[in-house]
């Protein structure tokens, strides 16, 4: 991870200020920054050898969390000169300046009792000599990764004025088998690829996670059935329900904002078209009625408006309609074909496929259509998923040939910070959590 | 497959029986007298056999096509794929698609009883969700065709796979080519 960051600048990001309260020591990303923040994490001091790993592991989560987001260079271990042995004075700023820290972490970890354990850091601005700001937390020594994520996402807030999205899962489908008879299983993971679990033992056609706005819930499309049906699964009970015994097929589930109603598309005499349906009431109604291929239907995260495909003009392209299903306007006019548009949690930009000729890309474009940038490319890139702040997007990645398989990939809004996300097999479908409570 | 089963699994009972047994144990020996020998009594041979020294003709061969009205017969019947092809992104069919729809269209009216699924797959080069709608279009297409020769549509499911099921791994255009197909998969009512 380490040599990827060092090349990339921290750059462009079209949304909301960080407030001028951050003083010198902020990664200001309405303007683009061309460097990445020197940051020193050294390990978490603790006095009690049972936790002392903890303490060196809460540290390396927080390190690497900070390095893949681009926006930091976690500095190496090895070259810091002071070695803290309490977080209660002053670091001795000369020392951190030398290596070029602009900022430092100091954090320890205070065994409560054999099932508690208190995480405390300071983060330090090396330049001005001041605390930045200092957290608590109390967990369950088991639980030292998640406060961790926690951490890093304190920091990453503090210092760019955006919400964090280290605390948060991703649920995928892990691949299995040749490509002629792949085994497809829904599987959930952290966010940087750590606990990798299945979700229920079922080995077949199981494709499209999505992850609900609002709660530990997913929806998915699965084979089970013969023909392919959407499934709600409660993550925390492990309680499934088929989504609604409706003829013919059904696909492209996806929550809206509010996690009340799913986007759809029915299938019905070979035509898909889109409808909501309310999750209480069961009531659906029709959004579009064309003769034409309407799926993947994505809501604005006001839920006012829906960004779908269609092939209505002749080949797969990106609209937008209003959620009652009026106004329908084509927003993709480039050369090639899109297709799986997701609208950006904070709203003002939609993810998107685009294939021109062999090649695949994930890009992005504001949500009127303007301003299309192409982030990455490859024989075969599909199925955005927005980090839960709208500043990463995750994907699908296949190599080509007999023996082709699928990895997942994040990029960052600027295109710089590719990177593969670690995953136990081949894997695919890569669906964001919302951040954990 | 399943008629060689049998010899080979009495053979192996066979086998394994011999091999427990424990050994015979060796003839005793018994103290008797021999009978003396009966005196020879003259043979007449039997009448030489009259040969017909004309040549045998070989056999007329048994036909070995499919059974009549099973899968294998389906398909042997139909062109001998039970698929047929699109272009890319299309799901408009070829001239040779509607032949080959028309065989199955007889095929399917003579053998009333039988339904079929038919499965829409798309190849690989096209997004998941969309690849599952283009692959119910063309399972539509196929449907409505056979339809219109007269099959009931009742007897006509169609199911998409978009680019999940491909029957060629290779990322080229013949592998390509023969993974945007429509299927159409015999289920109930076939002969065996």
């Amino acid at each position: 991870m380490m040599t990827f960051t060092k090349q990339f600048l921290v750059a462009l990001f079209a949304w909301g200020a960080a407030t001028a309260a951050h003083a010198q020591l902020e990664i200001d990303i309405t303007q683009g920054n061309t460097r990445p923040v020197p940051i020193a994490v050294p390990d978490f001091i603790s006095d009690d050898p049972q936790v002392g790993n903890i303490g060196a592991d809460i540290a390396e989560v927080v390190r690497n969390d900070l390095e893949d987001s681009g926006l930091f260079d976690s500095l190496a271990p090895a070259s810091f000169v002071e070695t803290q042995t309490s977080i209660d004075y002053e670091p001795r700023f000369a020392d951190w300046r030398v290596i070029r820290a602009d900022a430092l972490v100091s954090g320890r970890v205070v065994v409560e009792s054999p099932t508690r354990i208190r995480v405390e850091y300071r983060l330090w601005d090396i330049a001005q000599g001041r605390q930045l700001s200092g957290l608590r937390f109390g967990t369950t020594p088991d639980n030292w990764r998640r406060v961790a994520h926690k951490v890093a996402d304190s920091i990453y807030e503090e210092l760019t004025g955006e919400t964090g999205y280290f605390d948060s899962r991703v649920v995928f489908i892990d691949e299995r088998g040749p490509k002629t008879d792949r085994r497809k299983r829904l599987a959930i993971m952290d966010q940087d690829g750590a606990n990798p679990q299945f979700l229920f033992a079922e080995s077949d056609i199981v494709i499209t996670p999505r992850f609900s706005p609002t709660a530990q819930r997913i929806t998915f499309m699965s084979y089970e059935n013969v023909v392919p049906q959407v499934y709600l699964l409660d993550i925390e009970t492990g309680r499934r329900e088929l989504l609604g015994d409706f003829p013919g097929m059904t696909i492209a589930p996806r929550f809206s904002p509010d996690g009340s109603t799913m986007l759809l598309s029915f299938i019905r005499g070979g035509n898909s078209d889109i409808y909501t349906m309310d999750l209480r009431s069961g009531s659906r109604s029709r959004l579009t009625s064309s003769p034409s291929i309407d799926v993947s239907g994505s809501f604005s995260p006001d839920g006012g408006k829906i960004v779908f495909n269609s092939d209505r003009g002749g080949s797969p392209q990106l609209y937008v309609m209003n959620a009652d299903g009026s106004g329908t306007k084509r927003i993709s006019f480039g050369k090639g074909r899109y297709s799986a548009p997701v609208w950006s949690p904070r709203g003002d930009k939609i993810a998107f496929v685009k294939n021109d000729g062999d090649r695949f890309a994930i890009g992005v474009m504001n949500a009127d259509g303007s301003g299309e940038r192409l982030l990455t490319e490859s024989f075969m890139d599909e199925g955005p998923t927005w980090s839960p702040n709208g500043r990463v997007i995750m994907f699908s990645r296949e190599t080509r040939g007999a023996s082709g398989r699928n990895e997942i990939w994040a990029v960052d809004l600027t295109g710089r910070n590719l990177r593969k996300v670690p995953t136990p097999g081949s894997a695919s479908d890569p669906a964001w959590s919302p951040l954990l409570p | 497959m399943k008629k060689y089963l049998l010899p080979a699994a009495v053979f192996s009972v066979l086998a394994l029986s011999a091999c427990a047994s424990t050994p015979d144990p060796g003839p005793e020996p018994v103290a008797e007298s021999v009978p003396q020998a009966p005196a020879p009594v003259p043979v007449v041979p039997a009448p030489a056999p009259e040969i017909d020294r004309s040549a045998i003709a070989p056999p007329v061969p048994q036909p070995r096509g499919p059974v009549p009205g099973s899968v294998d017969d389906f398909i042997h019947q139909t062109g001998g794929d039970a698929r047929v092809y699109f272009g890319y992104d299309r799901y408009d069919l070829t001239a040779q698609a509607a032949d080959t729809l028309r065989l199955q269209a007889d095929w399917l009216n003579t053998y009333s009883t039988v339904t079929a699924v038919i499965e829409g797959n798309a190849d690989e080069r096209g997004t998941r969700e969309y690849n599952l709608a283009l692959g119910a279009r063309r399972a539509a297409a196929v449907k409505d065709f056979l339809v219109s020769q007269g099959v009931a549509p009742n007897r006509l499911t169609t199911v998409s796979y978009g680019k999940e099921r491909p029957v060629d791994p290779r990322s080229n255009e013949d592998g390509w080519a023969r993974n945007r197909n429509g299927h159409t998969n015999l289920m109930t009512g076939t002969s065996s």
